[in-house]
Parts: structure tokens; sequence; C-alpha cells
């Protein structure tokens, strides 16, 4: 192994740039003449907009212009870029999501106009002096509620507000099986509404060149070409190749910026119509309001044993709740990112879920870390540690009992994936271990001496990530293939210029990815460029989001190495004068087989791009490679959390004891990053276990969770210390055998603390976030 | 944020005359408060008086019974202070768990009480001890000086200049904090002076209050089991997405229970 190749714990290459505030963000970027947009959102849930008066605030002083749809009507709406069909064939309603909200308003902080000025300030206080009248109409936020046939419709061609009645698997063996079943486990259970609060909010700069007639777009997106496609395809800004996206450093995503949002379309346009650049940085107000929230599920579950605790059917019914309009790719989240996952890490033969998308009067939901899987988990571990307990099983021997055996692999599920690789019981039983399973009891005793209730909990997730196979994906109603891609650009001197389509956000892929070239070509990492995030300088790419980036994008990079190095090796054996079939390379050198004469990689990428010695016409100079990689499958990271927690009855206050995390991931190049992942995964679902909810108010619709002051984020002195490990099982089909890491932590852990929670305190409806008052109830039910 | 005038007054006289000149303003004090609510276009003053430039309104003295802390003195200091720590240790924790560092470092002790926030933890310790709050026109006794949620019995442009708090044989603060704000869902003050017992409640409320029925029952018996059944009536207090008025008065009864036992030093 290379020193700083895979496996080696790196320390990140970009953190000296972050440290020492050398990062790139795009507030910090000027340009002269630029303009400051903006945005008029609606103060309203719902309402008819009767009129929009913008003569004032156009009149203002440094005010160059005020926006509304009406001057848009050339941009087309913002796309959802999956259909699904319902079960009776018919594809969702997708009503239209335009840029600005045109005739009604159907959340607050919907976009309605756009104030470009000289200054911020002057923009501010002209967006106060537009005068937007809107009639009020009534509002429902709750997507149970959205349902009834007397609830405020939003949009005419979504009857109920209903988008889609989707479901997957087999209804008729699920129903066979329920009848036979020894025990039946039933859980309601509601999946708790996020806001992301990535640190950086969203922003836009946006230039125009007449001469061109290009845009240049810096946006903070997760998937820069992504976004340049739906400008040029869908929204019709302008062609393609007129159209540069640039999402330079980024703090932070979680799934918020996957999405193409109105206010960079809004300020591209306006850019071109005022001659002047545009920039536009959201305030943290509205990125609560109008960043794409995650999860809001309400569901129902049931899971049929038999007599010794044997997984028979699982049923899922879910209502999600997509907001007022459908996001980018807001119903693929509770579909076939959720459905899909209901085996979980077992062998229940029949599962069906059906899942009911719904549109409500809020902001709308989308991909949020973890997208789909972290529902599907709260709800498979959820009922199995509730059965497990019903029964009197220990909540780790169920699962022993029904888990997918490292023998079983490949494994097809009962809804529609196949996994790889995995063994489960490895990762369940060095997790036990490490959590002193054993030891429990002794310790829950000592609790109790002090007036405490302490309880234990597990969670055995499973995942699907790099995303994905594009025929698969196309079957399934995806818009895009999910395909990937690098370029290695070798230097004369040996050094390489990488360009992935994958986008880094905090991930740490210029560190990642400079370990793989260096694992392969026996260079330094510090001689390898990674450059990404810009359209002009990536040839495609589809972005980071679904923990693909490695899997995905990596697997890319290997495949253009691999271009590299057979590359390379026609010029050594030119060089050495050996047939091409006897040089063997190894990282770093080419060596003709059995003998001591060598090139090194250097010499090699040296030859060329000095090619004296090449013959004209037989090699072409030059070391430059791309390949488009396109997975074979997904890829299934999965891993087993044990939360011990320690409640006082006397507030409800929970704290956490301990928190064991195994995961498996396959290969890991950077363990220190990846450790770094699921610490922040972590972080996120026990925030959400925990801490974080988002409240709209049911009559009025208006966001009561709109800040700090109400939106409990996780700080560093709600958390435990983290004890993280992890098994592997190679992904078997990658080159890398990569599985993906960004999501882990927020999928598998807001089960582990609630089934702690509901050991400790001995009632099974707990919901989240479980804050003290939620705690303090519970446990006055059960006094 | 609107456009407004700012002046830095460096006595009391010209901190009234420029407040008195100003068509619509405001005293500065630490600005935690007022600032944010400036930026959210809630508050929108024609001027700000700066009251930080003027050096009486600063300072911590022993004066025997009781702790003079000038009104401009910031919570850090407050906390940090050896003789506030040694003669008034309650206080000292309170201030040290006000906000967060940054918070701490700029608000003040006046800035607080003038604006009496429901939440805020400084209004407990002044009903709890029964301090006297001292201004540019009179003194204020703690019991008469918190009307109502955001309201003082301050008249316009009377400046805080001081706050005297009596030295109590023992007392302690106890808070729950709101999670995402960490302001106090509920916060209590309880202290044994030499007028007897007093208990005080923040966050619970509309305003701080005192709890008669809990100060009889430790006035009879200063621990926690005097007064572990004594319930608030949760009916005018406050309810938010945090917690119900029912839970806000248990946490009344177990705040001042630990209040009771921090006070006792067990």
């Amino acid at each position: 192994m290379a020193k700083d190749g895979i496996g080696a714990p790196v320390k990140r290459l970009e953190d000296r740039r972050f440290l020492t505030g050398r990062g790139n963000y795009i507030d910090d970027m000027e340009r002269p003449g630029a303009l400051r947009a903006v945005f008029l959102r609606s103060p309203y849930a719902h309402g008819r907009i009767t009129a929009i008066e913008t003569a004032r605030a156009a009149a203002m002083p440094d005010v160059v212009a005020v926006f509304t749809a009406a001057d848009m009507a050339d941009l087309g709406p913002l796309p959802c870029g999956w259909t699904v069909h319902s079960k009776d064939g018919a594809p969702m309603a997708a009503p239209p999501h335009p840029v600005l909200a045109t005739d009604r308003v159907r959340y607050v902080g919907e976009p309605v106009a756009v104030v470009l000025a000289e200054t911020l300030d002057a923009a501010r206080a002209a967006a106060e002096a537009v005068q937007l009248e809107i009639e009020e109409l009534p509002a429902v936020v709750d997507p149970a509620a959205a349902q009834a046939e007397d609830a405020p419709q939003l949009h005419e061609d979504a009857a109920r507000n209903t988008c889609f009645e989707w479901e997957i698997g087999d209804a008729a063996a699920v129903e066979r099986a329920f009848a036979e079943a020894r025990h039946v486990t039933r859980l309601a259970l509601r999946n708790n509404r996020l806001i992301p609060n990535a640190i950086e909010p969203r922003a836009a700069l946006a230039e125009y060149d007449p001469a061109a007639a290009a845009f240049t777009l810096y946006t903070t997106s997760q998937n820069p070409h992504l976004e340049r496609l739906v400008l040029a395809a869908f929204v019709g800004l302008a062609p393609e190749h007129k159209i540069r996206v640039v999402s330079p450093d980024l703090g932070g995503g979680f799934g918020s910026k996957i999405f193409v949002y109105s206010e960079e379309v809004a300020c591209a346009w306006a850019a071109r119509r005022l001659g002047r650049p545009v920039k536009w940085t959201a305030t943290r107000s509205e990125a609560f309001l109008a960043d794409a929230h995650g999860r809001d599920h309400v569901t129902e579950a049931e899971l049929a044993l038999d007599e010794e605790g044997r997984f028979l059917a699982l049923r899922v019914r879910t209502i999600a709740n997509l907001g007022a309009y459908l996001s980018t790719f807001a119903s693929a989240v509770p579909t076939y990112l959720y459905g899909t996952l209901m085996a979980g890490q077992y062998r229940t033969p029949a599962i069906h879920v059906a899942v009911d998308g719904v549109f409500t009067n809020t902001a709308p939901v989308d991909a949020y870390r973890g997208a789909g899987r972290p529902e599907a988990t709260y709800v498979v571990e959820r009922i199995v540690e509730t059965a497990a307990r019903e029964l009197g099983l220990d909540p780790a021997e169920i699962r022993r009992r029904n888990f997918i055996r490292p023998e079983d692999f490949p494994y097809e599920t009962p809804v529609a994936l196949v996994y790889d690789s995995g063994d489960y019981p490895a990762s369940l039983e060095a997790a036990l271990k490490a959590a002193d399973y054993a030891g429990f009891p002794a310790r829950r005793a000592e609790s109790e001496k002090r007036g405490r209730k302490r309880g234990i909990g597990l969670s055995c997730y499973i995942e699907a990530c790099g995303l994905a196979p594009s025929q698969l994906a196309g079957q399934l109603g995806a818009g895009v293939g999910l395909f990937d891609s690098a370029r290695v650009r070798v230097n004369a001197t040996g050094s390489v210029s990488l360009y992935s389509g994958v986008h880094s956000h905090g991930q740490g892929h210029e560190t990642t990815f400079a370990q793989i070239v260096a694992e392969r070509l026996g260079i330094p990492a510090t001689e390898v460029e990674v450059r990404h995030g810009d359209t002009e300088l990536v040839q495609y790419g589809l972005g980071t989001y679904g923990s693909r980036s490695l899997a995905v994008g990596g697997s890319a990079i290997m495949e253009a190495l691999e271009k590299v190095i057979a590359k390379g090796r026609r010029i050594a054996a030119h060089l050495l004068e050996a047939p091409e079939d006897d040089i063997d390379y190894e990282p770093g050198t080419y060596r003709v087989r059995g003998s001591n004469r060598t090139l090194s990689f250097k010499e090699v990428a040296f030859a060329a791009h000095v090619p004296f010695k090449l013959p004209p016409g037989a090699i072409e100079p030059g070391l430059d490679e791309t390949a488009f990689y396109d997975p074979k499958n997904f890829t299934y990271p999965a891993g087993s959390y044990v939360c011990e927690v320690e409640v006082d009855p006397e507030t409800g206050v929970a704290r956490i004891e301990r928190f064991v995390a195994v995961d498996d991931f396959g290969t890991v190049v950077n363990p220190m990053i990846v450790e770094g992942q699921v610490h922040g995964g972590l972080v996120q679902g026990i925030g959400q276990a925990l801490l974080e909810g988002c409240v709209y108010d049911p009559e009025t619709g208006q966001l009561l969770s709109g800040s700090y002051l109400d939106y409990a984020m996780p700080r560093a002195d709600d958390l435990p210390r983290f004890e993280v490990a992890t098994t592997c099982t190679p992904c078997t089909h990658n080159p890398l055998g990569a599985k993906g890491c960004g999501e882990a932590g927020a999928i598998g852990s807001p089960a582990a603390v609630i089934n702690a929670l509901t050991d400790a305190l001995g009632v099974q409806d707990i919901s989240m976030p479980a804050t003290p008052e939620t705690l303090w109830r519970a446990l006055s039910r059960t006094a | 944020m609107h456009p407004f005038a700012y002046h830095r007054a460096t006595s009391l006289d010209e901190a009234r005359e420029a407040l008195r000149s100003a068509e619509d303003g405001l005293y500065l004090a630490g600005g935690m408060t007022l600032i944010p609510t400036m930026k959210q276009g809630l508050a929108m003053p024609s001027d700000l008086v700066d009251l930080a430039g003027i050096e009486d309104l600063r300072g911590i003295a022993d004066e025997g019974d009781t702790l003079r802390i000038g009104a401009m003195t910031s919570h850090a200091t407050v906390a940090a202070s050896d003789v506030v720590k040694q003669r008034l240790p309650a206080l000292a924790d309170l201030a040290g768990g006000i906000g967060d560092p940054a918070v701490r470092a700029r608000g003040t002790l006046g800035g607080s009480i003038a604006n009496n926030d429901p939440a805020a933890d400084y209004p407990a310790a002044v009903l709890g001890l029964g301090a006297t709050v001292v201004t540019s026109e009179r003194e204020i006794a703690g019991d008469d000086f918190f009307t109502g949620m955001f309201e003082t019995a301050l008249a316009p442009g009377e400046i805080i200049t001081a706050v005297r708090f009596p030295v109590p044989k023992r007392a302690a603060y106890v808070k729950f904090p709101n999670p995402a704000s960490r302001y106090a869902v509920v916060g209590v003050f309880i202290a044994e002076t030499a007028d007897g017992v007093r208990v005080a409640v923040t966050g619970a409320a509309p305003c701080v209050f005192r709890v008669a029925e809990m100060e009889a029952a430790l006035a009879r018996d200063f621990s926690a089991a005097a007064i572990a059944d004594i319930l608030v009536d949760a009916d005018g207090l406050n309810e938010d997405i945090h917690a119900s008025r029912a839970y806000r008065a248990h946490l009344v009864t177990v705040m001042a229970k630990r209040a009771v036992a921090g006070a006792r030093g067990t």
C-alpha cells in the first residue's frame, strides 16, 4: 500500500484552505456592477394573488428593477425529474412549479417577486415596499388531513391533494402470510419533518455575456451538470452549451442543494434582462422557509411472525408529505428510495408497501441525508424491536433468527433489490460486544438506584447507495441516467489533474480521490489535483447525493486510471523493447516480466508528452483518459447500531450514555474521513430522534420553527462520545469494492435512539423528536 | 436594518438629553435583543443612545448586606467576579448560564431586566432576592419592577444605573433550558434572606412571578420535600411548541426542588 493510498488516514488536503479562510464561497465573490437580488415571499400558506403593485418599489433609490412571474413568461416551470406511477398505472400528478408564484401562493416563503438593486439594503427596503395583495385561502399542512374530501385543494389536477398512490410488493402473498401468522405486531409511526440547515445558505451569482450569448451561473449545487441540464432542457433559460454552471466550495448540502430552485433561475434570467451580474445569498430565515425540507411521513406498519419470531410478512402503509410543489426528486424519495428498503437485513419473504404522496401548504419536501432510507429503517427497526419485546425475545436474538445469512448472497428481496454482499451477524456481534450488551442489566440496575431509567436499543440498517444503474433507474421512471465520469489528465512531469463529475461539499473528495490515484499510479496524493463542480472543466457528471461519490465517481476514476495504465504499458513496451504482454505493472513501475528492466510511471508520462522515442502513428502522444462508469447494481452498506440512554423521570430529559456504530462500507479509502462522515450522520440522526422538529401551525400554515430559537439543532453537549468501527464485505460489482458511507449514520441512528427510549420507559409509542415533554408524558401514561 | 442615528453618551445627562431630542430613540445596552430585533425590522428606532461609554454604570461593589452591580456590567464579568462568587454564588452561576460566551461578553444586567423577556434569567434573581433597582430617577423595589411581558416600571427616558442585591443566607438558581434557544423554559431562583424565603419563577409565565405557597412551605422547612407536592396553577402559564402549560407547571416544582437542594448544598 502506498503510504497515502487506499486505506491510509490521510489528513484532508483541502482543510488548510478551509481552516485559513481561503475557501471560495459564492457570497465572497464580487463582480463589478453586480446587483443584489432580494425575493419577496408569500406571508401566507395559501391564497390567491389579487394584485402585485411594484411601481413604488421600483422607483425607490438604487433600485434597478422588480420582476414578477408575468415578466418571466418565457421560463418554463421547475420540473420533477422522476415520474412515479400509481398502482392503477396512471402517472403522478405533476402540477406546474413556477419560478415565481403566478396566481396562487401555496406555502409561506414561496417566492413571488424579485427586487434587483445596487445594494442589499436598497433591495430589502424595496421588497418591503412591494404591495402584495393576497386573498387568503384555508391551508392544510398535515399530509393525512390533506387527503380528506373537504381539505383545501392545492392543485386543480391533484384530487384530494394526492400526487400518486404507489405500491410495491405482493399484496396477496402478504395477505396470506398474515392469515397464517401466530403473532402480528402493529405500529403507528410518524417520521418527523426536518429542515436541512447546511452551514452555508444557498447562494447564486449569475453573469451573462451578450457577445457569446452565454451564461455563467455560480450556484450552490451538489450537481452542476444536472442543474445545467434542467436549466437548458426544461426551464428553457438557454441552450445547454450556452450555460456554464459552477459550484465552488460549498458549506454542506445534505441533499438540500441537489435541487434546482427558483432563486438561481430568477437571478440568471435577471442577469440577462438587465445586462448586469446578479447575486443572491439566502438569509438563514429564508433557508428555514424555502430550502427543501426532509422526511414527514405518517405510517402504519404490521409485521407477521411465526411462533419462533421468524418474520413472515411486512405490510406498510405510508402517507408522505411532498409539500406544495414537487421538488426535483421529491417523488422518488418516498417510493423507490423507501419502499424498496423494507426488507432491511432480513429474509422477510413477503412485503407490501403502499405510499401516497400528498401535497400540503408547506415548503417542498425532498431528499435529505438518507432520503427515504432513514424512513424505511425507522419502520423496519422499530417494528422488529417492538415484535421482539411483545414475544419476550431478546431484540438481538430476533434479528439473528431473521438475518439474511452470509451464504445467501446475492440475495433478492421481495421489493425489487438484489443485495450483492454483506455479513449482518458480524456487524451485530461486533456492536453488541463493543456496547457491552451483556453488561446492560447491571447498568440498568445502577441507574434505577439513582432514580433514573436506562434503556438500550438496536438498529440494524441497510441502505441502497451508489445511485444508480441507469437502465434500472430508467425503468423506474428516472428522467436522467445516474452514471458518472472521471478524466485523469497526466501532466508531462507525472503529476495528475483529476476531473470528477461528482461534487465535494464537505466530503473530502480532494483527498479521497487523490488517494485512489496515488494507490494506482504510485505518486504522492499531494501530486494529484482534484477538480470538480464546473461544467466547463468537467466532462459530465451527475453529482453527489445518495452516498454515490466513491462507489460511482470513484469507480469512474478507477476505470480512467486503468486506461491510463494500459496506455502507459504500450509506451513502456516500446521504450523497453519488449512485447506489451510481457510488461507487468505495479503501482508506479512498469517492468519487463522476470527482469530488472523497469520504467517508472513518471518516466512513461514524460515520454508520452515528449514522444521522441515513440514511433509516429503507432501511439498517440499524451496521457489523458476519460471513463464513464455506469454502476451494475446499487451498493448496500449496512451496519448495526447500539444506543444506550438514561432518562430523568422527573423532567423527561434523556441523555445518550453510549452509542456504538459498526458499519460495513466495503472498501474504505480514508478511514479518518469515513469516521468523520459517520460522526456527522449520527449527529443528524440523533438530532432527528431527540431534538429537531419542523412545526407548521396547523391552522395558518405559518412556520413556527423558523429559526434557531425554536428549531433545536444538536450541539456537542447533547451528544455522547461515539464508538465507531467498521467491518468489510467488499462490494462485488464495482472496481473499488466501495459501498458508500455518507448517510449511514443518519439512517441507522433514529431507530436505535427511540428503541432505547421505549426500552427505558416501557412504552412503545414515543414519537420523534423525543423531547423532554414527550418523554415526561409517556412516563405519565405508565404511572 | 433601517438607518438610525447613533449616539455614544459618556454621562447619564448626556444620554437622557440625546434620547429627549430624538424622534423615536432607544437606549442601547448590550444590544443582545435590540440589535437582532432591528435586523428583523421589528424595531425601527430613529436613534440609538449607547450607554456603554458611561463608566458609572459599570462595576461590582460589596456594600456589606448588599452587592451593588452596575447596570452595564456584563454577564461574563458577574460570572467571573470573585466578590459575587464568594458572597452570592447563585448569582454568579445564573450569569454564567445566560446565553453563550458571546452573549455573556456583550449582554448586561441592566439591559436584561429593562427588556424583561419572559424567558430571561436575571429577572428571577432580582425578584428572588428582593433586589432594589436603582435608576437615574429613583429606587424601585424588585417586587414592583416587573409589571408584565416585556413591561417594567421604568418611565420613558429613565435609565437603570445599578441593582442592589441583598446577600442571602443561601440561594440557588436552577433552570430548564429550551433545547433550541437555551433560554429558560422554566427557571427558579430560591433564596433564604433576612426577610424570609423567596421563590421567583421565570420562563413559565408572561412575567417573572413569586410562588407564595412554596415560600411559606420553605419558611417552615427549607427542604425539597416541603414543596414536592406544590404545583403552580397551569392556567396563565406560557405554552409553545417546546412545552405545554402543564409541563411548565410541573417543571416549576422540579426546578424549585432542585434549587432548594442546591441552596442547601445537597
